[in-house]
């Protein structure tokens, strides 16, 4: 017994002791690791724009960034993966292990003020924009997008627009459609091409976020900008009358889709409507620099657009922003880095090649396609409302489980029950 | 150098009434820095996300106010979550079963004394050197509604849905679900056990080798017909790899993330997803970070099912 014992004891005695040196150790490695990091200047630009276009708009601007200030050292640590779902996943765990990018891509709206700054993870950026004078150089609604209590927060890089209707000019021409603009136009000819043997909607919602995407244009046509808008601010309930008639909309546009629906991404479904095997598909504008850059398609002439069923007048944001986090050991050099990312030749060197549009208002017209110019017209006069489907209209949490909601509603198909989670999701809406 | 049977009566603090000598702390020593990481990086973060599964951690504001089994409450009448249990269970039992079945009858062709064995051999043993995400990836393309396979199956008039069938079958009702097994579910089985299978193969190939010649010749001349020999010999002679079989492949199939994760993902209406998938999603995209901890211990206590009573029985043995 006493032999246990001693034998115990020296077995705590020895566990304590290597305890210590390790804890020791741990926290002595804390500040060595900073300092290691203020003395490497790497610009670390966290993102998830890897595909075509994107990738050659995001060096396009290392390269002015980098003629401006050649001593920087710049690394592109973007990750792949569709709508960011990766990288989010790698930028939670760095944020949390308190070890952020230099910089990071986040959608202006909720993703950032709920998400980042209500963590405490953001510095304001309110001298940055003072400095470079940008107060009025950004729409206000943009600003506000990426402001939270007054205090700016990213620097918007961009802007998609998600209510976008493509469709193959061909099929519409062959089967003399014209492109819808109403819910029942939309409907109309819908039956016209399926008479006629053509799938009149392509869907890929291996990823659910697709579904959720449709479903918001349909939230948007039905109730209008200004009530869209009040759902996520708790001024309008789920269980309105109106988000019934949009789940109806949603739940007879989904009649019409491909049935391998499930299997396809949104990739998938835009070669659909490319090859002419389907007549539409609702995505957001990154789809045509999917036409333009991998398909090789023709603005206006292979593929044309408007704008989803009763959103004419309205524009669906998607926009990218880029902040500063707290805890980096170069903040100057990231604010060099903002202040180009948000110039007139940061924006017009970018947004052309990801075919999204600037988000300053005073960007070089000639820069852009029919479609940019189209756009950036509509974006001045639209009433703006922010994406649920990408995260600036609600808190990721909510955005979760409305896409398992919307997930669920794609087969089951019952607008009660898709009413009653969204309405008891909305609890998620602080 | 002192016997390993005196070591081993040290480290495991023993009845020997002997104070410790320099041999007894150097084992020690060695052995402080393994059980120290595997005590913290394992049983601490096992410990630490347990505690997190019991927290009000929903959001990126990390919130460890305790908030007891709410999250687990939440789960177990979460209508994803109850898919996700059904999927594992059917999953789990097919995909052991075929990998069984279908590794003992190649292992038994292989064991007939055929010529280039060894190239046969790698053939099916090949699989298992790819990453779960390749073969998801290109089983994804072979079986897709509108390429591969499915254009065959079309051809012969055969119905080419059935990757993205939403259909239970037989459809119980059960808490919010349909209780059955998903038709999807099937195409991931298939290259979850095309990937494995070559492992049970070599695992039975190996158990077949140490079968001795002469107890299959004692049971021919007792008048056992070969299937005989098979069923009632050679069976049961097999069956700790059967045991081990089942242990290995549960564990991969109750955790599986990466096969799903390239190959289907969640599926329409939930048919193909896991508990490993939806950990994923909730905790990295809806930051509910309690919950995604609450699946994690869920699946540490399936596994746990297989591997403790293994883990125990084997301690029992070496004693």
């Amino acid at each position: 017994m006493k032999g246990r014992l001693k034998s115990f004891t020296g077995w705590f005695l020895i566990l304590v002791l290597a305890l210590v040196p390790l804890s020791a150790c741990s926290s002595s490695g804390e500040t060595n690791g900073n300092s290691e990091s203020n003395n490497e200047e790497t610009l670390d630009i966290f993102s998830w724009w890897t595909g075509a276009g994107e990738e050659d708009g995001l060096n396009a601007l290392i390269d002015l960034f980098k003629e401006e200030y050649p001593d920087i050292e710049v690394e592109n640590a973007a990750v792949a993966g569709g709508a960011g779902t990766n990288a989010k996943a790698v930028l939670a765990s760095r944020m949390q292990g308190d070890d952020p990018p230099a910089t990071f891509q986040v959608h202006g709206g909720s993703e950032l003020n709920d998400g980042w700054v209500a963590a405490g993870k953001m510095e304001t950026l309110n001298d940055l924009y003072e400095s470079e004078g940008w107060e009025d150089k950004f729409p206000e609604d943009l600003v506000d997008l990426v402001s939270k209590d007054g205090d700016i927060y990213s620097v918007p890089v961009n802007i998609h627009r998600g209510n976008v209707l493509w469709y193959n000019t061909s099929v519409f021409e062959e089967n003399g459609v014209e492109p819808p603009t109403t819910f029942e136009e939309f409907f109309t000819a819908a039956d016209q091409l399926q008479e006629a043997g053509v799938t009149p909607l392509a869907l890929g919602d291996k990823e659910p976020w697709t579904a959720t995407h449709l479903f918001e244009t349909a939230l948007l046509g039905t109730l209008g900008a200004d009530d869209y808008k009040k759902l996520f601010t708790g001024e309008l309930s789920f269980n309105d009358p109106k988000v019934k008639e949009a789940t109806e909309n949603f739940k007879k546009m989904l009649s019409y889709v491909n049935e391998d629906h499930s299997s396809r991404n949104w990739q998938d479904a835009s070669q659909l409507v490319a090859d002419g095997e389907a007549a539409m598909n609702v995505m957001g504008d990154w789809a045509k620099g999917y036409f333009v850059n991998d398909l090789n398609l023709k603005v206006k002439e292979d593929f044309g657009w408007v704008a989803t069923p009763g959103t004419e007048e309205m524009f669906m944001v998607i926009t990218d922003t880029f902040g500063l986090p707290k805890g980096v050991a170069n903040p100057e050099d990231v604010k060099k880095f903002l202040s180009v990312l948000g110039s007139v030749e940061g924006q017009d060197a970018f947004n052309p090649l990801k075919g999204s549009i600037p988000a300053r208002v005073d960007a070089d017209l000639s820069n852009y396609d029919e479609y940019g110019k189209e756009t950036i017209e509509d974006f001045k006069s639209a009433s703006l409302a922010p994406s649920l489907a990408h995260g600036s209209a609600a808190p990721e949490g909510f955005v979760t489980k409305v896409n398992q909601a919307i997930n669920i509603f794609v087969t089951q198909q019952d607008v009660d029950q898709l009413i009653g989670s969204l309405e008891d999701a909305s609890g998620d809406l602080k | 150098m002192k016997t390993e049977t005196e070591m081993r009566s040290v480290t495991v603090s023993t009845r020997k009434k002997r104070s410790l000598t320099k041999d007894h702390m150097l084992a020690i020593g060695f052995l402080i820095p393994s059980i120290l990481l595997v005590g913290v990086f394992v049983y601490g973060f096992i410990g630490w996300t347990g505690y997190v599964s019991l927290s009000n951690w929903n959001s990126l504001v990390p919130d460890f106010s305790f908030v007891g089994l709410k999250n687990y409450l939440y789960l177990f009448s979460d209508f994803r979550f109850q898919a996700d249990l059904r999927n594992t269970f059917f999953f789990t039992i097919i995909f052991i079963l075929a990998v069984i079945v279908v590794g003992q009858f190649l292992a038994v062709l292989l064991d007939q004394k055929i010529q280039q064995e060894s190239l046969f051999r790698n053939i099916f043993f090949f699989p298992m050197a790819l990453s779960f995400v390749v073969t998801g990836v290109v089983w994804q393309w072979l079986l897709n509604p509108s390429t591969g396979v499915n254009l065959f199956l079309a051809k012969l008039g055969l119905d080419s849905k059935w990757y993205t069938d939403t259909t239970i079958f037989p459809a119980i009702g059960w808490g919010k679900i349909e209780f059955g097994i998903p038709i999807a579910m099937i195409a991931v089985v298939i290259a979850a056990v095309w990937q494995m299978t070559g492992f049970s193969v070599a695992m039975y190939l190996a158990g077949l080798r140490g079968v001795p010649e002469e107890v299959r010749e004692a049971a021919r001349m007792d008048g056992a017909n070969e299937f005989q020999v098979y069923w009632k010999i050679i069976m049961p002679i097999l069956r700790p790899i059967t045991v081990s079989v089942i242990i290995i492949m549960a564990h991969i199939s109750l955790k599986i993330f990466d096969l799903i994760y390239a190959m289907t993902g969640p599926g329409a209406n939930f048919v193909t997803d896991v508990p490993g998938v939806y950990m994923y999603e909730t905790t990295f995209r809806g930051n509910y970070y309690a919950n995604g901890a609450a699946i994690a211990v869920v699946m540490l206590l399936a596994v746990a099912i297989f591997i403790v009573p293994y883990l125990w029985s084997s301690r029992k043995g070496e004693a």
